[in-house]
């Protein structure tokens, strides 16, 4: 692959319910961030690329609800309907095609103005599912179910998930739900749907994010440090929940291969500096951990335990939060690529890890993780 | 990222999205629900190249992309792979909580049917435990048919 990084990110504060800004409001905020963040101007962007979906935002072709804010005005604008992740995978295969220097990428979801259980659920098919009243809360509880009963991970395990990633979110300004929690405070937490509780799940969250991609020449001209993309690839399961083993994630496993090859990693548990995945639940982090060969597999309860996944452990997971502390759908995965970013840059601040040189950020589109996108971010070309 | 304005009122724009829509079941789902409407059968598709049978039925092998199938019965007996106890009233649950989901896999197939778990205690119920098939007393042709699975005595 040709050199290609990413040059410039923004994103509003993720919030519960974002009543000042609509979704053109939070697209034009990200990007100027973004922009600014780059040291370049509108001009200087080539095409864009905006990630949302009609259901979450009550709108047909909701893409049309954020190009003008996004500055896709007389520009050539494309929209990807799943997670940011793979919208920028999109943005960078646009950029490797010789055909543009600079991807703008956006991605925005307000789940504060639905109800997400009925969102989720009319992801299930009409046909032979979706009048049975999953969503995507309970579906993840099987998954969660099914991965405990094979590795033997506990629900303290998950519960240290929480307590980690809202305690990390309290050093993330723009986090929304930093909170200082025990173990028994999770465990105590409402069961929603077992072995899920309330403090085992993401919130409903609101906000947007933006981030800037460039050829390796472009990169060149602009102002801020480029972090360069080192490997992507993204791998789908199967559609039908009964047709996986739930408690495995094969297409993780594929595709975090595929990107660490890419980038001539071979250990990624020992090469990787930083990591941000995609925890909407907390026995999430812990199996995308696993599936992507960070650790052994059945391994990461007990290696969180030990700190090894603390902001000042060997592999820092999640020092921003995660999704646990705020979850706008659809932008997540471009978060995570946007922390990993700040980490390499050393802007994170408060939750800046140690040594940051390359890192690993994680999206997933549909049920119970049925695609995944990883990127490996890295300091060096 | 702004504070609302005090001088604003919050309004927002009530509405909601209920659009009527049709999804043909086409000819194999089709087939697989008359199965469970008339005969109280449930039936898979085997792909005659892999051999792998498919509960609920596709019309071509999702596995090896091979277009050919051929129907199989199955005994309407099985094994819970996973499942989950929903406690919460979440708004896409249709039930009275405390609800079981499960993913069932029936003897003789190789991917799992998902479907509720019924008549037994919601903390008794166990990955590995087998399960079979109560099908609903007013049949209309869709997975309603199937009332749910329960333990095998």
């Amino acid at each position: 692959m040709d050199p290609a990084a990413v040059i410039g990110v923004g994103m509003t504060r993720i919030e519960a319910d974002k009543r000042s800004d609509t979704f053109a409001d939070m697209a034009w905020e990200a990007v100027n961030l973004a922009l600014a963040d780059a040291g370049i101007s509108i001009d200087d962007i080539d095409n864009v690329v905006t990630t949302s979906n009609d259901f979450w935002d009550g709108r047909t072709i909701s893409c049309m609800a954020v190009g003008d804010a996004s500055g896709a005005r007389h520009k050539n604008v494309s929209c990807v309907e799943g997670d940011g992740a793979f919208g920028a995978f999109y943005g960078l295969t646009r950029i490797l095609s010789g055909a543009y220097g600079t991807t703008l990428v956006t991605a925005h979801s307000k789940g504060s103005e639905s109800i997400s259980s009925l969102i989720t659920n009319a992801a299930f098919d009409p046909v032979y599912d979706r009048s049975l009243g999953l969503d995507m809360i309970s579906a993840c509880a099987m998954q969660a179910m099914a991965y405990m009963h094979r590795t033997g991970t506990r629900p303290e395990h998950l519960a240290a998930v929480s307590v980690k990633n809202h305690g990390n979110a309290l050093k993330n300004p723009l986090a929304q739900m930093p909170m200082s929690l025990t173990l028994s405070d999770v465990l105590a937490s409402e069961m929603i749907a077992d072995p899920l509780h309330k403090l085992d799940c993401s919130p409903v969250s609101d906000a947007c994010c933006a981030l800037i991609l460039a050829s390796e020449d472009r990169a060149a001209r602009c102002p801020a440090k480029p972090v360069w993309i080192k490997g992507v690839s993204f791998c789908a399961d199967a559609y039908y929940l009964g047709d996986r083993d739930l408690s495995r994630a094969g297409s993780l496993t594929q595709a975090a291969q595929n990107a660490f090859r890419m980038a001539g990693i071979n250990d990624p548990g020992k090469e990787i500096d930083v990591a941000e995945v995609y925890d909407a639940f907390t026995y999430q982090e812990l199996m995308w951990l696993e599936a992507m060969g960070l650790c052994g597999d059945g391994r990461a309860g007990t290696l969180l335990e030990k700190g090894h996944f603390d902001v000042n452990g060997r592999l820092p997971v999640n020092p921003s939060g995660g999704l646990l502390s705020g979850h706008p759908v659809i932008a997540a995965g471009l978060i995570r690529m946007a922390e990993i970013v700040k980490q390499i840059r050393g802007q994170a601040g408060g939750y800046q890890t140690g040594r940051a040189k390359t890192g690993v950020a994680h999206g997933v589109n549909g049920l119970c993780g049925q695609s995944h996108c990883v990127w490996v971010l890295g300091e060096e070309k | 990222m702004n504070p609302f304005s005090t001088d604003v009122e919050p309004m927002v724009y009530e509405s909601g999205i209920n659009v009527p829509y049709s999804w043909w079941a086409g000819e194999t789902a089709g087939r697989f629900f008359e199965g469970l409407r008339d005969e109280g059968i449930i039936r898979g598709t085997r792909c005659v190249s892999c051999g792998r049978v498919h509960v609920p039925p596709r019309k071509s092998c999702p596995k090896c992309f091979h277009s050919g199938t051929e129907w199989v019965e199955l005994s309407g007996e099985g094994v819970l792979q996973t499942f989950t106890v929903v406690r919460r009233q979440l708004a896409a649950v249709r039930q009275p909580v405390p609800v079981v989901f499960g993913l069932i896999r029936l003897d003789g197939a190789d991917t799992a049917l998902l479907h509720r778990i019924g008549e037994v205690p919601a903390d008794a119920v166990r990955i590995g435990m087998r399960v079979r098939v109560k099908f609903a007393e007013t049949r209309c042709g869709n997975i309603q048919d199937i009332a749910c699975f329960i333990p095998c005595p």
